[in-house]
């Protein structure tokens, strides 16, 4: 059952397009990521789903209100957390809290229950007097998630909450994002990230303000076209360089190792030879399955 | 209400924690106090006084050695024109210019009624005024001398005084209430500035956005604590004032302050509407300084009088709220006015208050960027 609902989206500044023709269909209680490289449109469209843009065209639902007409309603339902770190820094963690709270109308008893409960779940509690200004970035981000859920959202709309985050914090960032969607929460997360991309339920690749594809992130990265094989050979310039020299061959760094791709219905046999000429013995070739990114990359090339 | 609370004890907490806001609050005013009263205060002695002596007798030439026997006049280098007295005037060579006309000293002996004439730059403001004062205490000390037994007539000379270039002139007394109005217009205007483009520059607007405020929750919510401090801020001008340059206080205590929290309010409303026009605080800060200073200064009545003024400007004095308070700390302070004949000024000030706030709401963005 759709719980947010985006049709035909487009927002233009001046000549540059930064969203065009977007439609997007978020499940009730489902998290759905949204990624793409820097620019391709995520703030966008976020932005425009919490009405702090206006669209040039297109239609927005949330739980079946129309954004441009019920906005007033929707943002009770709507929890939002942008992608700067948008709080006080001069106020502390519990300040803050307390803040939003009372704007959205908490106050008393329901407020320090509400309180206590996010501390527990962030584990900010002992954090609560410090100014925000002086917290580390994982826990600003978890004190920007709190403030966002104070009102209990139906929807949480998060734009690249974990940039800049380290590895560690954002693992219990999304735990955070589990547990609420256990909870019944839909969640719609904007991310750089592919192994978050992973974790969500649904996912779309959006790139120069276009959809280029939708669907849950195992059938993404299926959606590949073509054989992947792994060189665990260390990637220097020079040996990705003679890789990609290769007529049909197209190599890419991964990790500390390569993705070597090679066309559809090919097999790497063919290139046995070539590759030797380079120096790589074409029987340490792993056949491997095709991930969210090498699908990504592929998608992001085949439009450009 | 409830959210309006929140709101202005989230911009209390700010202010109080923002070590610029604090300067602005408590050092700024003091400061500008201390300039704009010793500026105009300054060392009004060694004024040089020209002077026409067509009476020629050895009573004026008494009197005029009196004035030069003072610390505060001297004669100017340049000798007056008999037939032009008010040459040195306008080339700024003189600051007065005493006109003894013939009969003089026939009137100190027979006590006939006369008129000394005395010219004086009013663009020298204060210095005007000190002028006026001095030669009338140096006059009736001369004629004291003169009376020649005990208990005889005191002889009928006075001053005509005739203020050139500022006929409104009444004392330098007027400066320290107009100090008080201009001074708390610029904070007030200073202080809500920035408190929106804040918002926008640290990105919380957008959070604030997406919450269920109203623009006018989150304008009157951030309106409050303002009102408070500026409130404060103006009675420690005034009280600073006060002391500092000893201005008579006439009237009623409890009104001027009455008065002055609609006057504040209605500065920080100005600073409210700026606040939401200008993306910075920056900018916020520097526009804030440009509408205030200058017509407050300029326009209000503070220096110039409003009714001498071309129509344009004393239309566009109209819209300065410190045209009004100028008449109101004057009439109170000096006068001892009461409701009674401020209510105009202080329904204006409500009326653009309103105004302000209004087009504040309007114009209150709900969109970024």
């Amino acid at each position: 059952m759709s719980y947010l609902s985006v049709t035909s989206l487009s927002k233009s500044y001046g000549k540059i397009t930064a969203l065009s023709d977007f439609s997007l269909t978020v499940n009730k209680g489902e998290i759905f990521a949204l990624v793409g490289p820097d620019g391709a449109g995520k703030t966008t469209l976020i932005r425009l789903l919490c009405r702090l843009i206006s669209e040039d065209a297109g239609e927005v639902t949330v739980g079946g209100l129309d954004i441009k007409r019920d906005f007033e309603q929707i943002k009770s339902l709507l929890g939002y957390m942008p992608q700067v770190f948008s709080l006080y820094p001069d106020l502390s963690v519990e300040e803050n809290l307390t803040f939003y709270a009372g704007i959205y109308g908490l106050t008393g008893q329901a407020y320090r229950q509400k309180r206590d409960y996010l501390f527990e779940f962030s584990k900010l509690g002992p954090f609560a007097g410090r100014r925000a200004s002086a917290l580390s970035g994982g826990m600003k981000q978890k004190l920007a998630l709190s403030c966002a859920l104070i009102h209990d959202p139906k929807i949480l709309i998060l734009d690249e909450p974990t940039t800049g985050v380290d590895p560690l914090s954002r693992r219990q960032f999304w735990e955070i994002l589990l547990e609420l969607r256990r909870q019944g929460t839909t969640i719609l997360v904007s991310t750089p990230y592919m192994d978050e991309v992973a974790r969500a339920d649904r996912a779309c690749f959006i790139f120069n303000g276009r959809k280029l594809s939708e669907g849950t992130p195992v059938a993404l990265a299926a959606q590949f076209e073509g054989s992947i094989y792994y060189l665990d050979e260390l990637p220097t310039t020079e040996l990705v360089h003679r890789l990609n020299s290769l007529e049909g061959i197209t190599a890419r760094r991964f990790g500390a190792g390569m993705h070597i791709y090679v066309k559809p219905g090919e097999s790497i046999e063919r290139y046995h030879a070539a590759l030797s000429s380079v120096g790589v013995a074409g029987t340490r070739l792993l056949t491997i399955q095709p991930q969210l990114e090498d699908r990504f990359i592929q998608l992001m090339e085949m439009v450009s | 209400m409830h959210k309006i609370r929140f709101i202005a004890q989230k911009e209390l907490y700010h202010i109080l924690r923002d070590f610029r806001s604090l300067i602005i609050i408590f050092v700024m005013p003091i400061m500008m106090t201390f300039l704009y009263g010793y500026a105009i205060n300054m060392d009004i002695e060694h004024i040089p006084l020209a002077v026409v002596d067509r009476d020629q007798t050895e009573d004026s030439r008494a009197f005029i050695e009196r004035f030069y026997a003072s610390n505060y006049f001297f004669p100017p280098g340049e000798q007056a024109n008999f037939f032009d007295p008010q040459h040195l005037l306008r080339g700024g060579h003189a600051a007065a210019v005493l006109i003894i006309r013939p009969g003089f000293s026939e009137a100190l002996r027979g006590g006939r009624p006369y008129e000394l004439g005395l010219q004086i730059d009013g663009s020298e403001v204060s210095q005007a005024g000190a002028v006026v004062a001095y030669a009338n205490a140096l006059l009736s000390q001369f004629l004291r001398d003169k009376m020649l037994a005990p208990g005889a007539i005191m002889p009928g000379v006075t001053i005509s005084q005739q203020v050139m270039y500022n006929p409104d002139l009444q004392s330098s007394h007027f400066f320290v209430p107009g100090i008080v109005a201009v001074i708390l217009l610029m904070i007030s205007a200073l202080l809500t500035s920035i408190t929106i483009a804040r918002e926008k520059e640290t990105g919380t607007m957008e959070q604030l956005l997406t919450a269920p405020v109203t623009p006018a929750q989150i304008l009157i919510g951030k309106l409050i604590p303002y009102i408070i401090i500026a409130f404060l801020d103006g009675l420690l001008v005034l009280a600073f004032a006060k002391v500092l340059f000893a201005v008579p206080f006439v009237g009623s205590f409890w009104l001027l302050i009455a008065l002055e929290m609609i006057y504040v309010a209605t500065a920080l409303s100005i600073g409210i509407l700026i606040s939401t026009l200008v993306p910075t605080q920056q900018l916020a800060m520097q526009f804030a300084l440009l509408i205030t200073m200058l017509p407050s200064i300029m326009l209000s009545g503070f220096i110039f009088a409003v009714k001498n003024m071309p129509i344009p400007l004393q239309v566009v004095s109209k819209i300065v709220p410190a045209t009004y308070f100028l008449d109101i700390v004057r009439g109170i302070m000096l006068k001892g006015s009461g409701i009674e004949i401020l209510a105009p000024q202080a329904g204006s000030l409500l009326i653009l208050m309103v105004i302000f706030l209004t087009i504040a709401v309007r114009r209150f963005n709900t969109r970024i960027g």
